[in-house]
């Protein structure tokens, strides 16, 4: 089954880069006047879709930490393969973002004239810091693997022997010294994976002007929503990536895994019943309004159908009921993963999405000056080019460099 | 002729007025000055020539508006009433767009105008986002001739704004924030802002809040002035006489 997923996943990867380029192509040449976002509703899938991403990098790489912080056993083989996991989505969350902007040439900006008051300057230097670190670890953790593949003929053991920069001891010493290395590495990365995800939490939580975002419990919610959704998407890929050649150690690192996301998951929808409920009840009528229009808007089904239906009634079920079915442990994981740009989607787009003044609507029109908005076919083309593009990165990553240990060759 | 008319006739210029007010605080330094609008939204019809005169005035190009005029329809059918509101950029004493701005783009002037520098803004529209009166819009690029197979002259125009030529090629202020500015280019050569010089009903006031002498001076303490959502601690400099 392993082998038959990889050739699916090649395959969607393939197409969608390429039906994708179109989305780019446009973008390069049109430019943001191809997009539906514009004045009144200034963000939308893109930015939707680079805080899915940032929340499943930032899970990946909480969980990683288990591995090589809190020295968690059951989970040490699938180490290297979460930090793997973590820098893709990172690359994907920054390629989304850095073309959002209206001047994304001038994105250096952010780290040469970063003002500290805002959120969005601390992000700048919170994902620099962390895309480092991720590389640094995760060459730590690849580094005696590297030198055993640089013996290996052809352009595979050369890339390995050119990554491991030289060194190939790989003695019990040097890789009890990588170690070492490695826990003061996570050590840093639980606060800084922590601040930069919550920090994007913040980021939202700090706008007085739109209430649906404006709220203590935001930061929280992104990263239990991270921790869920990267657990998740973890948990689908280690059933299809991962050590494989134990099928005892296998079932039961998976089923570890699902118990993980299935208490993650639960916590996530106590969070959000507990926002949506108090919304609701209160007598903010701006926040009331957002809610509304997740609930009942012209996408409710985005909410009932994708989120709750697939995203969580249904994982909840196969994990509860069937937790102990790899089959069962895997889709449930890749229902959660997926669905749960749907959430993003409905934390950006309808904070925006209600008029801050009455008659706004009405006053004035023209392009971006309207307040129902659905992204256009450049911005799903540009978005399908960003998540193939990180399917084929993973996918050649995983080829040739040595991310997962025990891996046998299958069917 | 009516008495009332010739009442009328004997009352000063208020334009001529404010233009003295202005002069007046341009001898001021910078510091000292405080510009403020005030709305008369009694006199107000909803013309929404304010509206156009500032797009004429910035070159704004479709989707970018400083000044739309809400409408706000008053009770049910048959009792109905309208109330117009028009809406320019508020210029908060404390501005939330101001402190989300990743890289000090947007700052509040010391005469209280809160400025944008177009060649330092990426794009980010985090500003629109955080401003309660959604009186920042995103410029996109697009054109009036957008679709036509002629680019027309009038369409590459500079605006003046910050008094400084921004010809519509592919630089700034296309993928950046912008918003009204109080005319700041008009002001600072003694001339008031293009919504103010418009309005048919002369619904529109402006000056320098900190000349005791000048006519806004005179209307903001009136009880009948207010500020749109004043409960957000904004401190907006933009007042209405309701």
């Amino acid at each position: 089954m392993g082998k038959t997923m990889q050739r699916i996943a090649w395959i969607i990867a393939i197409i969608g880069f390429l039906v994708g380029l179109v989305g780019l192509y446009q973008f390069l040449t049109v430019g943001h006047e191809a997009a539906n976002y514009g004045s009144y509703v200034p963000w939308g899938l893109w930015v939707a879709g680079y805080i899915y991403f940032i929340g499943l990098s930032a899970g990946a790489f909480l969980l990683s930490t288990l591995v090589y912080v809190f020295r968690v056993k059951r989970l040490e083989k699938i180490g290297k393969l979460s930090l793997f996991t973590a820098l893709i989505t990172l690359i994907a969350a920054m390629f989304l973002i850095w073309l959002d902007l209206g001047q994304p040439l001038r994105a250096w900006r952010l780290i040469a004239r970063t003002n500290f008051r805002s959120m969005m300057g601390w992000m700048a230097w919170l994902y620099s810091s962390y895309f480092v670190l991720l590389v640094l670890e995760l060459w730590f953790a690849m580094r005696r693997d590297l030198a055993v593949c640089g013996n290996e003929p052809g352009f595979k053991g050369a890339l390995c022997r050119f990554l491991s920069f030289g060194r190939k001891d790989i003695s019990e010493q040097a890789v009890a010294q990588d170690h070492r290395v490695l826990r003061i590495l996570g050590t840093i990365g639980v606060p800084l994976a922590v601040a930069f995800h919550g920090g994007v939490g913040a980021l939202f939580g700090v706008v007085g002007a739109r209430p649906y975002w404006n709220s203590g419990l935001t930061p929280i919610t992104f990263l239990i929503g991270a921790l869920a959704s990267g657990g998740a998407l973890l948990t689908f890929i280690t059933a299809f990536w991962g050590p494989n050649n134990n099928a005892k150690e296998r079932k039961d690192l998976l089923i570890f895994m699902g118990q993980i996301v299935l208490g993650l998951l639960a916590f996530d929808v106590l969070l959000e019943w507990a926002e949506y409920s108090i919304g609701l009840y209160s007598s903010i009528p701006a926040e009331a309004a957002s809610l509304r229009l997740v609930l009942f808007g012209n996408f409710w089904w985005v909410f009932w159908i994708i989120h709750l239906g697939l995203g969580v009634v249904v994982p909840l079920i196969l994990l509860t009921f069937r937790g102990r079915s790899v089959g069962a442990i895997a889709t449930a994981s890749a229902l959660i993963a997926i669905t749960f740009i749907s959430v993003r989607l409905n934390i950006v787009v309808p904070g925006l999405a209600v008029s801050e003044l009455e008659g706004l609507r009405e006053a004035f029109t023209g392009p971006g000056l309207n307040f129902d908005y659905f992204p256009s076919t450049m911005e799903w083309l540009f978005f399908v080019w960003v998540v193939s593009l990180a399917g084929l990165l993973f996918l050649i990553g995983y080829n040739l460099l040595p991310v997962v240990r025990g891996q046998k060759e299958v069917i | 002729m009516p008495e009332v008319l010739l009442e009328a006739l004997k009352q000063e210029n208020v334009i001529l007025r404010m233009q003295e007010d202005i002069k007046r605080a341009l001898k001021k330094p910078v510091s000292e000055r405080h510009w403020v609008m005030v709305i008369d939204l009694r006199k107000c019809v909803g013309c929404s020539a304010c509206t156009v005169s500032c797009i004429a005035e910035n070159k704004l190009p479709p989707g970018v508006v400083y000044r739309p005029v809400l409408e706000e329809e008053i009770g049910t059918y048959p009792n109905v009433t309208r109330r117009f509101i028009p809406r320019p950029c508020m210029q908060c004493d404390n501005p939330p767009c101001v402190p989300v701005c990743p890289v000090n783009a947007t700052w509040k002037r010391a005469d209280g105008i809160v400025e944008i520098d177009y060649e330092q803004c990426i794009g980010c529209r985090y500003c629109i986002a955080a401003c309660p009166y959604s009186a920042r819009t995103f410029d996109t690029g697009r054109n009036y001739d957008d679709d036509t197979p002629e680019q027309f002259e009038y369409e590459m125009t500079a605006s003046f704004e910050y008094g400084k030529a921004w010809p519509r090629d592919d630089g700034s202020p296309i993928g950046n924030v912008r918003k009204c500015h109080f005319c700041l280019h008009r002001l600072e050569q003694g001339e008031l802002p293009a919504c103010v010089t418009t309005c048919i009903g002369m619904a529109n006031y402006f000056g320098d809040a900190n000349d005791p002498d000048s006519l806004v001076s005179e209307l903001i303490p009136q009880t009948n002035a207010i500020r749109l959502k004043e409960e957000m601690g904004t401190e907006p400099k933009v007042y209405y006489l309701v």
